[in-house]
């Protein structure tokens, strides 16, 4: 997990999408529990109600969810909808931004698909 | 429970050193007390806390006076940058001098932070290095029961491993023991993300008084040809300003007009606090100097 504090993002929302990208990737496997408001805050130097608002974001999507005495886990599901979620806006941001920078380029939509070929075939 | 500063008026040899000052501090939260050399931090905290009495102007906790109120005054903790200590005493005895001073003190706490700072608590205060005077002080500050702490200058003459570990402690007791913390620093970049609530003293008045992140949704850099950002920031709160070749950037503190369209060569941006701070706090002639 990393924060970059010059970011023009809001600190509390950094903290939900680092926490879902540790979810994405499975860092924070499905049903395990997840660092704790105070680890966070100690280990970034962020105040734990920053770091609890960040929570609470994904606890409202069910992402992870409280329980009581014990801490944070991650739901069940929550992998498998982060995917889906990303699926669904993959065209908005990727493909769109893909495209509109290859026009700039004058990169034609044959000379883009080869790229796209290449780029898979390298990977 | 919170602490009521109404209409305070203070001034050495008649220099005006806080002018009409009016904040609350409540309970449970983690402020910070920024302003340029000589603004009135020390002043203020010292005030607050009976040491000094202010020309006009009252503090109260909950409707009760705190000028030499020995009940409210007891909820409370000042650690300041002068130090009060007899250079004889040994550390072990300064703890148990605060003890008898506010009824209790945390005496495993304090020994398990003087192990990890590394601090003889049988070596003499008057022995002590810069670093490891304020790393004393601070130790009685985090093990003292009282509900308001404020520490002026926390991390002065700390090195970056000792800030760090400091910050750490800071988190891990206020998270065991909520109560409020008030820190004065000039290290804003340090604690940005640590303090909840900032209060900006500047030209004796506060100028700054609100929620961090509220605070920086509103401050924006806006940036990119001259005219550009001149046209778009007309009219608004610009609190600085730099250039650089062609290219302007404009600070500014306040809502944007967003009926104005924002043209493709210009980019906005957020501010971050010290950047905030400084541009807030310039004086004329620091500005202009910035200028070139």
């Amino acid at each position: 997990m990393q924060f970059n504090f010059n970011s023009t993002e809001p600190i509390y929302l950094q903290v939900a999408d680092q926490i879902e990208e540790a979810i994405f990737t499975e860092t924070f496997a499905e049903g395990e529990q997840i660092p704790s408001t105070t680890e966070i805050s100690k280990e970034f130097h962020i105040n734990p109600a920053t770091v609890l608002k960040g929570m609470n974001i994904l606890v409202d999507n069910q992402l992870i969810e409280k329980r009581r005495g014990v801490g944070m886990f991650v739901i069940a599901s929550a992998q498998s909808r982060i995917v889906a979620k990303r699926r669904d806006q993959f065209y908005t941001d990727y493909v769109k931004k893909l495209v509109s920078e290859a026009r700039k380029l004058h990169i034609t939509q044959a000379e883009l698909a080869q790229l796209i070929e290449r780029g898979f075939s390298e990977s | 429970m919170s602490i009521q500063v109404q209409a305070i008026q203070h001034a050495f040899h008649g220099q005006t050193v806080l002018d009409d000052l009016n904040l609350t501090i409540e309970p449970n939260k983690i402020y910070g007390l920024l302003g340029r050399n000589g603004a009135g931090k020390s002043t203020l905290l010292n005030i607050i806390s009976s040491r000094i009495f202010a020309n006009s102007g009252s503090v109260t906790m909950d409707d009760q006076p705190m000028q030499d109120n020995d009940s409210t005054l007891g909820k409370l903790y000042l650690m300041s940058e002068v130090n009060l200590y007899s250079e004889r005493s040994r550390i072990k005895q300064l703890f148990h001098t605060t003890a008898l001073f506010y009824g209790d003190f945390d005496f495993a706490y304090a020994a398990k932070l003087a192990d990890s700072f590394g601090l003889d608590t049988n070596a003499r205060f008057g022995k002590l290095s810069t670093g490891y005077r304020t790393i004393c002080k601070l130790i009685i500050a985090l093990c003292v029961p009282a509900d308001y702490i404020f520490l002026d200058e926390p991390v002065l003459g700390l090195d970056a491993n000792h800030r760090e570990l400091f910050y750490q402690e800071l988190i891990e007791t206020y998270s065991d023991n909520p109560r409020t913390f008030v820190i004065s620093t000039h290290l804003i970049e340090e604690v940005a993300n640590l303090i909840e609530h900032v209060f900006v003293l500047d030209e004796h008045r506060l100028t700054l008084d609100g929620d961090v992140s509220d605070i920086l949704t509103q401050a924006y850099t806006i940036t990119g040809p001259a005219t550009d950002v001149i046209a778009y920031t007309q009219g608004l709160n610009v609190i600085g300003e730099d250039h650089l070749g062609g290219i302007t950037a404009h600070y500014v503190y306040g809502s944007l007009n967003d009926d104005r369209p924002l043209p493709d060569t210009v980019t906005v941006e957020h501010l971050d606090l010290q950047k905030l701070f400084v541009n807030l706090t310039n004086t004329k002639k620091e500005a202009a100097t910035h200028v070139n």
